[in-house]
């Protein structure tokens, strides 16, 4: 659809039952990817849901008291342990990543090739650090003897339950970082001007894809704020 | 017809097209094209053409006979299981054959028979079709989506291949039975079976998003949401159900996986087993149950609206009139949708629940009545003075009324907590969703593929056969359920490898075990009848004419039929009305296909759609 023709469509509340109502397409203007990506995002949130009222049910329900999320999390700073310390900052790159990706889309549309593969870089490499800090915290809780199964801190599902959401989450955000690269790759390499076809796909290479790679992300990071706000701060 | 309806006809008469007011140009006009034609993939060898075929039609009997051959040892192991029940003594299957098959029997039926069927193998074929559009609208994804499906079979299939078995938990898999020794395949039958699931649920989204971005975004021009078959909103709707339904199996099937490999305790509360104190300690058996139904309900749901689309799209073709109340009928399909995501625990009143849980999720589960009983008297007045023609897909569309309605009555008892805790877990429970999601949506897939085989082969079905078919398999499916009510109200209870003659058990229940079984053999021997008339009609079928059924939808106008690659040639459809103008008065057939256009049919007494 050309876009004066988007403009003389109704606006607000008034464009719901006009497009819903119209021939062709639901979504006025959007392409399919991006409607696409919006529906998946939507199916998991369902999935991250169900894990974290899962979460919360086993946690009200334990036998055994549930470890000091506080103590267990804090990181130690010039010999004084600070709470969410590592947590903190991990939570600061993945946002502020959000933020890079949120320019690289700006930057594509504008055709900026070189800004926008810079900062789909800086959104990896933000990644990257996110999902090796995760590792640390990781290894960290192991030798302290935190265990899918058992802890020394309380409730077995404590770990349980961290390692298989936070696990959850950081597969996500590694795909992610996967994508990334190899979009970072595609805009050096010009596939989004001259309209290259994908190896697998072999449809044209598009622009929106970024944005389409960016709604994903930054999904990603909101889910983050969930999964921080509920096992960090609870 | 009588005077006052003609005259109501006359008083309607502004809708008419008037030829002299008008041009032709004008009132054939349809809002322009939002969309570039889509481009479309051309496969350039033998794999990508038969086997990673990224065609949706091609995709959609690829997904049918896998599903369909997965279906078959799903029946196979139902006749083993009830030669069992009627004759203990003969010592057939032991105890722990019997579990894994009710288990493979009941899992196989719904998710990799009718989910697969209905959605990726009718969606697949007909909403591209139905919509008039060239192919889904992510060929590649939806080559992926057949293809996880079938690794999740194999992987299913797999576990009758593994020491212990496959699990015989039950379909719901309940923890902490399913991964504790003593039940059949706790160890690696169980672990296939959740990893099958969990395939099933990543391809399945992947055909999912396919389904809903083609039907919402790319329709042909004048095709509005209201214009579309029935067809097409019930297997939208299901895919939506199954989109938010689906992460909740996943979960959960996740969860246990974890409960049984690195044993975790999500689901496992403290306990004994023979004799030793296992290690898991404070999980709640009762999360994967809300996990497990809440997926579970909707998952009735998935396979139930897709068949309420279809049969009431054979209805209307079938007895050429107009389908009664299709506004109505649109938001019966989705209300009953988002109803059926707050009904799941009706499933879980024998779990301890506090009542007044079960008295909300009563009332809600009474509430999908409404809807329910809204769809069926509109498929009642849609045959109301129509012009039945007793066809096969109307022969079944027929049986699937009846036998929905009766699946529907047992159900409200079985929604009403007082009620259901004595029928719990007995035959009532078994010959309820047998009736209401098994044979009423198998019935409607018989109909259904009578109806579409010209389409995807050129040549018609035996008439004769199909007729036997029918007849055997609708007589015989009350002759197999009827008994099991019956049963269920004496107290026989289900998942039972063998009835024992027992004070307890009336006797008269082992005779009839004997009639069910009887009766489940010849009604499995016309099944393979029909299987023998679908493959040999497929080369010794009479040729079909371009239209054979004489219907409105987009799937029968398309240049070429069967279809070919990209479904329309060089120009897409052209929509100006519903699919459901039988007829009408003034017209010279008594069909009036979606697309052809005003200018051509002058005269009838068309209704604005």
């Amino acid at each position: 659809m050309s876009d004066s023709s988007l403009e003389n469509l109704p606006k607000g509340w008034k464009s719901v039952p006009s497009d819903l109502g119209s021939d062709q397409t639901a979504f006025k203007g959007v392409q399919w990817g991006k409607a696409m990506m919006w529906i998946f995002l939507l199916s998991d949130t369902f999935i991250f849901s169900c894990f974290l009222i899962s979460y919360m049910k086993g946690r009200a329900s334990t036998v055994v008291d549930w470890p000091n999320t506080s103590e267990v999390f804090s990181l130690d700073f010039m010999g004084v342990p600070v709470p969410l310390l590592l947590i903190a900052i991990m939570t600061f790159v993945l946002i502020t990543s959000s933020g890079t990706m949120a320019l690289a889309v700006k930057y594509g549309y504008e055709k900026n090739r070189k800004m926008c593969g810079r900062l789909i870089l800086a959104t990896a490499i933000g990644g990257l650090i996110f999902v090796g800090m995760q590792a640390f915290e990781w290894s960290k809780l192991i030798h302290e003897g935190v265990r899918p199964w058992s802890n020394p801190f309380g409730a077995g599902q404590f770990g349980s339950y961290f390692f298989m959401i936070t696990g959850f989450h950081g597969t996500h955000v590694s795909i992610g970082v996967i994508f990334l690269f190899i979009f970072a790759r595609k805009v050096y390499r010009g596939d989004f001007d001259t309209g290259r076809r994908g190896f697998f796909t072999t449809m044209k290479s598009d622009y929106v894809s970024i944005e389409i790679l960016g709604l994903y992300w930054h999904f990603v990071d909101l889910v983050w704020v969930f999964i921080f706000a509920f096992f960090y701060l609870w | 017809m009588s005077d006052e309806y003609e005259h109501k006809l006359e008083a309607k008469s502004d809708y008419t097209t008037d030829a002299s007011s008008v041009s032709a140009p004008e009132i054939d006009s349809v809002p322009e094209a939002e969309l570039p034609d889509q481009e479309l993939y051309h496969s350039h060898s033998w794999w990508t053409t038969y086997v990673f075929s990224q065609d949706a039609k091609y995709i959609g009997i690829q997904y049918a006979l896998t599903a369909v051959g997965t279906g078959l040892l799903g029946l196979v192991l139902s006749w083993l299981m009830r030669i069992q029940l009627a004759f203990p003594g003969l010592g057939w299957l032991d105890p722990a054959a019997y579990y894994q098959f009710v288990t493979m029997h009941g899992m196989i039926m719904v998710v990799y028979l009718l989910t697969a069927l209905f959605l990726g193998g009718f969606g697949n074929l007909l909403i591209p079709l139905m919509c008039g559009a060239r192919d889904m609208a992510f060929p590649y994804v939806n080559m992926l989506s057949y293809w996880a499906f079938v690794v999740a079979v194999v992987v299913l299939l797999a576990s009758f291949f593994v020491p212990g078995g496959p699990t015989g938990a039950g379909w719901t898999l309940y923890p902490p039975q399913a991964i504790t020794a003593g039940t059949p395949g706790s160890d690696m039958g169980i672990i296939l079976m959740l990893v099958s699931l969990i395939l099933f649920v990543a391809g399945f989204t992947m055909g999912g998003l396919n389904y809903i971005i083609t039907v919402l975004q790319l329709r042909a021009r004048g095709m509005t949401l209201m214009r579309l078959p029935l067809t097409i909103w019930g297997i939208f709707t299901a895919t939506v159900l199954a989109m938010f339904a689906f992460p909740a199996l996943l979960v959960g099937c996740l969860m246990m996986t974890l409960d049984s490999l690195l044993g975790t305790s999500f689901f496992m509360p403290a306990m004994v087993s023979l004799g030793e104190t296992l290690t898991h300690e404070g999980g709640s058996p009762i999360l994967f149950q809300h996990l497990f139904w809440f997926f579970g309900h909707p998952e009735v749901y998935i396979v139930a609206l897709p068949a309420f689309g279809i049969v009431s799209d054979l209805l209307s073709v079938h007895s050429r009139k107009t389908i009664f109340g299709y506004r109505m009928m649109v938001w019966a399909i989705v209300g009953i949708g988002a109803l059926s995501f707050f009904v799941w625990a009706h499933h879980m009143y024998v779990s301890g629940m506090n009542p007044w849980f079960g008295f909300f999720f009563a009332t809600t589960t009474l509430i999908i009545a409404v809807p329910t009983a809204i769809k069926v008297y509109n498929w009642i007045l849609t045959l109301w003075r129509g012009n039945i023609q007793l066809s096969l897909p109307m022969l079944f569309s027929l049986g699937f009324i009846v036998t929905f309605l009766n699946g529907g009555l047992t159900g409200l008892f079985l929604g009403n907590v007082t009620v259901d805790v004595p029928l719990s877990d007995t035959y009532f429970v078994v010959a309820h969703f047998h009736m209401v999601m098994g044979i009423a949506p198998i019935l409607v897939i018989f109909g259904a593929i009578y109806h579409w085989y010209p389409l995807i082969t050129g040549r018609m079905m035996n008439e004769t056969l199909g007729k036997i078919h029918f007849w055997i398999t609708f007589i015989g499916s009350y002759a197999i359920y009827f008994p099991m009510h019956y049963q269920g109200f004496v107290g026989v209870p289900r998942r039972y490898f063998e009835i024992y003659d027992s004070p307890y058990i009336d006797t008269s229940t082992l005779l009839l075990n004997k009639f069910i079984t009887i009766a489940v053999l010849i009604v499995g021997a016309a099944q393979l009848l029909f299987l023998y008339n679908l493959i040999t009609s497929a080369r010794l079928g009479k040729k079909s004419e371009k239209n054979p059924w004489k219907a409105n939808s987009l799937e029968w106008q398309t240049p070429q039929m069967p279809p070919e690659h990209g479904n329309w040639g060089k120009e897409l459809p052209k929509v100006y009305r519903w699919p459901y103008d039988f007829s009408v008065p003034g017209a010279k057939e008594d069909y009036i296909p979606q697309n052809q256009p005003p200018s051509e049919i002058i005269g009838a007494k068309v209704e604005k759609t």
